[in-house]
C-alpha cells in the first residue's frame, strides 16, 4: 500500500488526528501528548494566548513541527470570528484559522450563517480556513463555495464526549463534499473517532477526551492508534454488512441457471 | 418581559414548605436527570439533598471537568473608589460607617494596575461604592483608558446602571459585569438596604439584563448567603442565572457564592451558612447549569477553597485587598470586608497547581479597537 497523505491547505501530513490546548491541568503535557498521539496540527485558542505572559504561555509547549491551527473561541459573530483572525497572524500565529463563532454559551452549537459569511472573507485574504460547524450539507455546500481548506462537521455538542450522534448527516457529507472533513467535536472515545475514520471521513480533531483523561498522554496514544486503525480500514475496503447470513442468490439465482 | 415577574411568582409560593416536602426519591430523580428542571434543582437544594452529598459531587465533579477541564481563571478585585451614599446594614462601606473615604485619581491608578500586572493577572474586576457623583460613568471610563493597557478583560463591579451607560462601558473596553442581588426576598431587601440609589430592589434585579442587553460578554450575579434564608437564595440566584442563559445566549452567565463575612459595623446574618450548606448550594448549581461559571472569592478560607476545587468552582480571586489603593500602597485601612485567603497570587498558582488544576491567568484577548482591525 502507497503510504496514506493528507493533504489540506497545500501541505502534506502522515497523521489524520488534529489535537488541542484546552482543559489539561498542566499544559507542560502537551509535547508528550502530541509525542505518544503522533498528531501534526494542534489548535489552541488565540484567547488564551500571551504572548508578554510572566507565569508561562500555552504556546511555549506546543512543539516546533506542529502545524499551529489558532481558534476564534469567543467569537460570537462573522466580524469577530474575523478580528480574532487577523489578530492571530498579526501575533505571528500563521494563516491558518480554525473558525469557531458560537453565540449560544450553553450548548455551544456553532452558527453555520456567521461562520459561512466570515470564512468567504478571510478565505479572500489568504487564510487557510477550517470551519466548525453542524453537521449540515447546505452549510457544508456554502463553505465550499466560500473557499474553505476543509468542513469541520461535529460529531455531537463540543466537550460532551458523546461520540457520533451526526452519524447520518456525516456519511452525508462525507459522500458529497469534496473537501477534507475533518470531525470536530464530541468524539469521546478511540472507538467513536475509529469509526468516524471507517467511514470515510479524513481526519478528527480530539481535545476533551485527550485533555480530561486520568492519563492524558495514554488516551492520546489510544486516539493516534484509533484513528489509524479506521483509516486503514476504510482504505481496505470493508465488507459489507448483512442482517441475515446470506448463503446464495434466491432471487437472481435463475439467472446463471442453464 | 424581565426577570421581575419571575421573582415576583415564586416569592408568593410557600418555599420553605416546598423544600421541606423534598422526597428521597425527588432527589434521586433530580440527580439522574439528563436536564435538571427548576424542580429538580429546587430538590437538591433541600435538606432532603443532604444523604446525597458525596453522589451530587460525583455528578457536579464529573459535568466540570468536562466542561472546563482542570483548570480555574484566577482575578483580582481593585477598589477604585469607597464613597458610597447608600445604607446597606451589613456593608463596611456603608455611608454612616466612619472610615476614610478615598478614590485613586489616573496617576495613583496607574500604580496600583502595574502592582497589580506584576503579578501576571490578566483579568481584573474593578469595584465602587455606590456614589454615582463622585465614581461617575465618565471617571469609570477614564479609568479605562490606563487599565486597558494592562488587562485584557476588565469587569466591573458597582452601582446599578442604564443600559447606555453599560453601553458606553462596553465601548470602552469593560466586557464583564457582576452584581449581586444581595437577597431575593423583596420585603426583606429595604430593611438591609433602608437608603440610597440601591433600595430601588427592581431596578438592581435587572441590571444584569440591562447589560446583557448593553453587549457585556460575561455577567456575574450572586446573592449575599446568609442575608436570607440561603436555600431559597440560592433557588432564586439559579432561576435568575437560568433566565439570563435562555434569553442572552450569547453572554456567558457566572453566578458566585459568597456568604456573609464580618467588617466595620454591628450586623449579624439571619442564618449561618455552614460548609455543608455552601457545598451543597455549588453542587445542585452545577447540576442544575452544567455550562453556568461559578466564582469563589478569598471571603473563603484557603482550606475550603482547595477542598472545593474538584466540585463546580470555575473562577477563583487571588491576591486580594478590599482596600481603596491596597494594591499599590501598604498601611491600615478598612476594607469592605474581611478575607480569609491572604495569599499572594503566586502562593494561589502554586497550590493550584499542587492540585493539579491549571491557573488560567489569560482567557480573553480584546478584539475591537487594535492595530489590525481598524
Amino acid at each position: 500500500m502507497s503510504e496514506d497523505i493528507f493533504e489540506i491547505g497545500g501541505l502534506k501530513f502522515s497523521s489524520r488526528l488534529l489535537t488541542g490546548t484546552g482543559k489539561y491541568s498542566d499544559d507542560s503535557v502537551i509535547p508528550a501528548v502530541c509525542e505518544s498521539s503522533g498528531s501534526q496540527i494542534i489548535t489552541v485558542a488565540l484567547r488564551r494566548v500571551d504572548l508578554e505572559s510572566k507565569t508561562g504561555n500555552v504556546m511555549d509547549f506546543i512543539p516546533k513541527h506542529m502545524q499551529l491551527l489558532p481558534n476564534t473561541s469567543g467569537a460570537r459573530t462573522a466580524d469577530e470570528a474575523v478580528r480574532i483572525a487577523r489578530l492571530a497572524r498579526a501575533m505571528g500565529c500563521g494563516d491558518w484559522i480554525k473558525i469557531e463563532v458560537i453565540s449560544d454559551s450553553k450548548y455551544l452549537l456553532p452558527d453555520g450563517y456567521e461562520t459561512a459569511k466570515a470564512t468567504e472573507i478571510l478565505a479572500k485574504e489568504g487564510f487557510v480556513v477550517l470551519p466548525y460547524v453542524n453537521a449540515d450539507l447546505y452549510i457544508a455546500r456554502s463553505l465550499v463555495d466560500a473557499g474553505a481548506a476543509a468542513v469541520m462537521p461535529l460529531g455531537s455538542p463540543i466537550g460532551t464526549n458523546r461520540g457520533l450522534k451526526t452519524r447520518e448527516m456525516l456519511r452525508i457529507l462525507i459522500e458529497e463534499i469534496s473537501l477534507p472533513i475533518i470531525v470536530d467535536a464530541g468524539i469521546g472515545r478511540p472507538s467513536e473517532a475509529c469509526e468516524a475514520m471507517e467511514m470515510g471521513a479524513d481526519a478528527c480533531l480530539v481535545n476533551t477526551a485527550i485533555a480530561t483523561a486520568c492519563d492524558p498522554i495514554m488516551m492520546a496514544k489510544a486516539f493516534g492508534r484509533a484513528v489509524k486503525a479506521g483509516r486503514e480500514a476504510y482504505l481496505s475496503g470493508p465488507g459489507a454488512k448483512h442482517r441475515n447470513a446470506i448463503a446464495s442468490s434466491p432471487l437472481t439465482g435463475f439467472l446463471s441457471e442453464g | 418581559m424581565s426577570f421581575y415577574p419571575i421573582s415576583d411568582e415564586y416569592s408568593k409560593l410557600p418555599l420553605l414548605e416546598k423544600f421541606e416536602s423534598v422526597t428521597e426519591a425527588d432527589v434521586h430523580r433530580a440527580i439522574s436527570a439528563t436536564t435538571a428542571s427548576p424542580e429538580d434543582f429546587l430538590a437538591m437544594l433541600s435538606p432532603a439533598a443532604i444523604p446525597f452529598l458525596e453522589e451530587m459531587a460525583q455528578k457536579a465533579s464529573q459535568l466540570t471537568l468536562q466542561n472546563f477541564g482542570k483548570t480555574i481563571q484566577l482575578f483580582t478585585p481593585l477598589y477604585l473608589s469607597n464613597y458610597c451614599t447608600n445604607r446597606c446594614i451589613y456593608c463596611g462601606f456603608n455611608t454612616t460607617n466612619d472610615i476614610p473615604r478615598t478614590q485613586l485619581e489616573p496617576s495613583q491608578l496607574e500604580e496600583e494596575a502595574q502592582a497589580i500586572a506584576s503579578t501576571g493577572l490578566k483579568h481584573l474586576l474593578i469595584l465602587t461604592g455606590d456614589a454615582r457623583k463622585k465614581a461617575s460613568p465618565q471617571y469609570l471610563e477614564s479609568c479605562m483608558e490606563v487599565l486597558s493597557k494592562y488587562f485584557p478583560s476588565v469587569s466591573i463591579e458597582i452601582y446599578a446602571m442604564d443600559e447606555n451607560e453599560y453601553a458606553s462601558l462596553v465601548k470602552s473596553g469593560v466586557d464583564g459585569m457582576t452584581m449581586f442581588q444581595e437577597t431575593y426576598n423583596e420585603e426583606l431587601y429595604p430593611t438591609l438596604h433602608p437608603a440610597g440609589p440601591k433600595k430601588d430592589f427592581r431596578y438592581r434585579l435587572d441590571a444584569p439584563e440591562r447589560s446583557c442587553k448593553a453587549g457585556m460578554r460575561v455577567v456575574n450575579i450572586g446573592a449575599l448567603l446568609g442575608l436570607d434564608n440561603w436555600r431559597k437564595d440560592a433557588l432564586l440566584t439559579g432561576i435568575h442565572a437560568s433566565y439570563l442563559q435562555k434569553k442572552y445566549p450569547d453572554v456567558d452567565v457566572a453566578v458566585s457564592l459568597p456568604r456573609m463575612r464580618s467588617h466595620a459595623g454591628t450586623f449579624k446574618p439571619a442564618s449561618i451558612v455552614s460548609d455543608q450548606d455552601m457545598v451543597q448550594n455549588m453542587l445542585a448549581l452545577r447540576i442544575y447549569l452544567p455550562r453556568v461559571g461559578i466564582t469563589v472569592s478569598t471571603r473563603e478560607s484557603p482550606d475550603f477553597r482547595e477542598n472545593i476545587l474538584p466540585l463546580g468552582v470555575t473562577k477563583m480571586s487571588a491576591g486580594v485587598s478590599t482596600e481603596v489603593g491596597g494594591h499599590s500602597q501598604k498601611g491600615e485601612k478598612v476594607g469592605q470586608f474581611d478575607i480569609s485567603d491572604e495569599r499572594s497570587v503566586e502562593e494561589m498558582r502554586a497550590a493550584l497547581i499542587k492540585h493539579g488544576y491549571q491557573p488560567v491567568f489569560k482567557d480573553w484577548e480584546p478584539i475591537g479597537n487594535n492595530e489590525v482591525n481598524k
